[in-house]
């Protein structure tokens, strides 16, 4: 059974179309990137599958309708939505006891034992703690539910690297066991490259892209032009092309690679360049860019 | 055998998933997490009683004074004399929780929103039926019970203060207890609570609607609209049959649920409450049916609403 499965699914406020028919499929124990610019449809899709706000078209998370399967799919779903939304008011043995006392499949005793590896005192209000955490308290409440899915919605905006690096590594050490899957967006792309298995481009209310990690390293190849070969690099239909310190930087799609490394030096681009590469394909113009 | 099992456990964690919850559960955590928010419940009833206790123990000196200067008058004066500070203590600490009942309704809804943690809330498995009928719950139930016990706690303070007071200058307590004994004072005070409990839920619904809907100043919103169309049909058809259905539904439980006329026996307070009459008002049914719907409309805005 997929974890995530739409079609055509849509939604707009007013005049503002953020989702325009949207068709996906996340299979369960993926762990799915989502990136796009501001303002492309990432908040409102995962609102939708969160069962925030109510949508067109079909949209079944763990083969439930999200918007009326609500309060029964939250057992099997957790999110962070924004950081620094838990209750400032509220104290970190209180949130412990709320959790365990209103989820099914929260596992106290783990939760402890998380807080226990940071600075975190029980007493504290989660108003006199520090950005970074605030995400740690939270990151703990979360990973001690046995859920099926976890959506983070730029769980680390705001945080140093220092926070942001343990995050991930604390979700892909403790948390991850290929039965979850786990959908993620966030503006720091090269952060969470490595752990991601999935990705998906999102922009306009629209996929722009959609493959595995091993297809796009399959697929992109990003070549340095020796100057010489720029007309014969050209010839292959670059998807984009840029320059950095004086050489040509062209992406390629589907191209082969041994015809590539006879113009110059090849490998596989970031994702980050890849995003704007699309985006400027699917734009004929710069957009804000995600990463 | 054992490791093979626990191999097993190991790799269908979902089997071993605990048992659902009963369903009383995410209410009364929620009904909990009222409590830690809005310490004010608790604490403006208190402070009240506190202040409240500290002004009769400076009183207390005179008490013995009181007493002998009284004497003179009808038992039933004296003790309307020597009642009347229980009876402020009462109605200042009922004051104080109809204050932080208003802006606890208020606020309930519309907090969570303002600060973002209403998305903290609904990412647990508690539905939005249960979070708000908590917050009507804490409003109706928790606090005039909380206001309640305060109030009967601090009177019955007073009155073992007093009696030791009296019994230390050599006069009989008994004063303090005969004519208005505590107990029917209790049941007074008790009725008093329960009424305005009743009279007052469509307000309740009323705030909680308006604080699932409000995007700034729910205070105006509260405040405004009722006033202003009564102002409207004043000026455009010079009646006031709004501005009467508005005093009614502030102060009508007066005349529904309490029987007083000058000259009306005061020695048995019981007898002046009319709790048949109450109950058979059309008023307080339609004002229940209100607050029903209110908040029902309270529940689909937070299920509807975004956060501001």
């Amino acid at each position: 059974m997929a974890c995530i499965e739409a079609r055509g699914l849509r939604k707009a406020f007013g005049q503002t179309v953020a989702l325009d028919g949207i068709d996906l499929t996340i299979e369960e124990g993926r762990i799915l990137g989502l990136i796009g610019p501001n303002g492309a449809g990432k908040s409102t899709l995962l609102n939708a599958a969160l069962g925030l706000i109510p949508y067109e078209g079909s949209l079944k998370v763990l083969g439930q309708d999200p918007w009326t399967g609500r309060d029964h799919l939250m057992r099997d779903v957790c999110f962070i939505a924004d950081v620094a939304v838990l209750p400032r008011w509220m104290r970190v043995w209180q949130a412990l006891d709320y959790v365990a006392g209103v989820h099914p499949r929260f596992d106290r005793a783990k939760a402890e034992q998380f807080l226990a590896r940071t600075q975190i005192k029980k007493a504290s209000r989660v108003r006199e703690l520090s950005k970074g955490m605030v995400t740690q308290l939270h990151l703990a409440l979360i990973m001690a539910v046995d859920a099926k899915l976890l959506v983070l919605d730029e769980p680390t905006l705001g945080l140093d690297l220092l926070y942001r690096k343990q995050f991930y590594d604390t979700l892909l050490n403790d948390y991850f066991d290929r039965t979850r899957t786990i959908v993620v967006t966030t503006h720091q792309v090269e952060e969470i490259q490595q752990i991601l298995t999935d990705m998906m481009f999102i922009n306009h209310g629209r996929i722009v892209l959609d493959c595995s990690m091993d297809d796009y390293q399959a697929r992109y190849l990003e070549l340095s032009v020796r100057p010489e070969n720029i007309a014969q690099a050209r010839a292959l239909k670059p998807i984009h092309e840029r320059q950095v310190l004086g050489r040509s930087i062209m992406l390629f799609d589907r191209a082969d690679r041994e015809a590539l490394a006879a113009l110059g030096e090849v490998r596989t681009p970031s994702i980050a360049d890849l995003f704007v590469a699309l985006m400027t394909e699917k734009d004929g113009r710069a957009q804000g860019v995600a990463a | 055998m054992s490791s093979s099992s626990e191999t097993v456990a190991a790799f269908e964690p979902r089997e071993a998933a605990p048992a659902a919850l009963s369903p009383t559960r995410p209410f009364y955590w929620s009904l909990r997490r009222e409590l830690w928010e809005y310490r004010a419940i608790y604490m403006a009833p208190l402070i009240v009683a506190g202040l409240a206790m500290f002004g009769f123990l400076i009183r207390i000196v005179q008490l013995p004074h009181l007493v002998r200067e009284t004497a003179s008058l009808t038992p039933l004066q004296q003790s309307l004399a020597l009642g009347a500070p229980f009876a402020i203590v009462a109605v200042s600490i009922a004051g104080a929780g109809l204050i932080v009942g208003f802006f606890y309704c208020l606020g309930a809804l519309y907090n969570e929103r303002r600060d973002r943690s209403i998305l903290f809330w609904k990412s647990l498995p508690v539905s939005n039926v249960t979070t708000v009928l908590s917050k009507v719950a804490v409003a109706l139930v928790v606090l005039p019970v909380v206001v309640l016990a305060i109030a009967l706690a601090t009177q019955l303070v007073m009155l073992l203060l007093g009696s030791a007071a009296l019994a230390a200058n050599g006069m009989s307590p008994s004063i303090l207890w005969s004519h208005w004994p505590f107990l029917k004072m209790s049941l007074v005070m008790i009725y008093a609570v329960v009424v305005m409990t009743l009279w007052y839920a469509p307000i309740c619904g009323w705030l909680l609607l308006v604080s699932s809907w409000a995007r700034s100043m729910a205070i105006l919103w509260a405040v405004l609209p009722p006033l202003g169309l009564c102002i409207a049909e004043r000026v455009a058809v010079d009646t006031h049959y709004l501005f009467s259905l508005l005093d009614y539904r502030l102060s009508g439980f007066l005349s529904e649920a309490v029987y007083y006329k000058k000259g009306a026996r005061l020695e048995d307070p019981l007898a002046l409450l009319t709790p048949l009459h109450f109950l058979s008002s059309p008023g307080l049914w339609v004002g229940l049916a209100l607050a029903a719907v209110f908040v029902a409309g309270a529940i689909w805005l937070r299920r509807n609403r975004e956060p501001i």
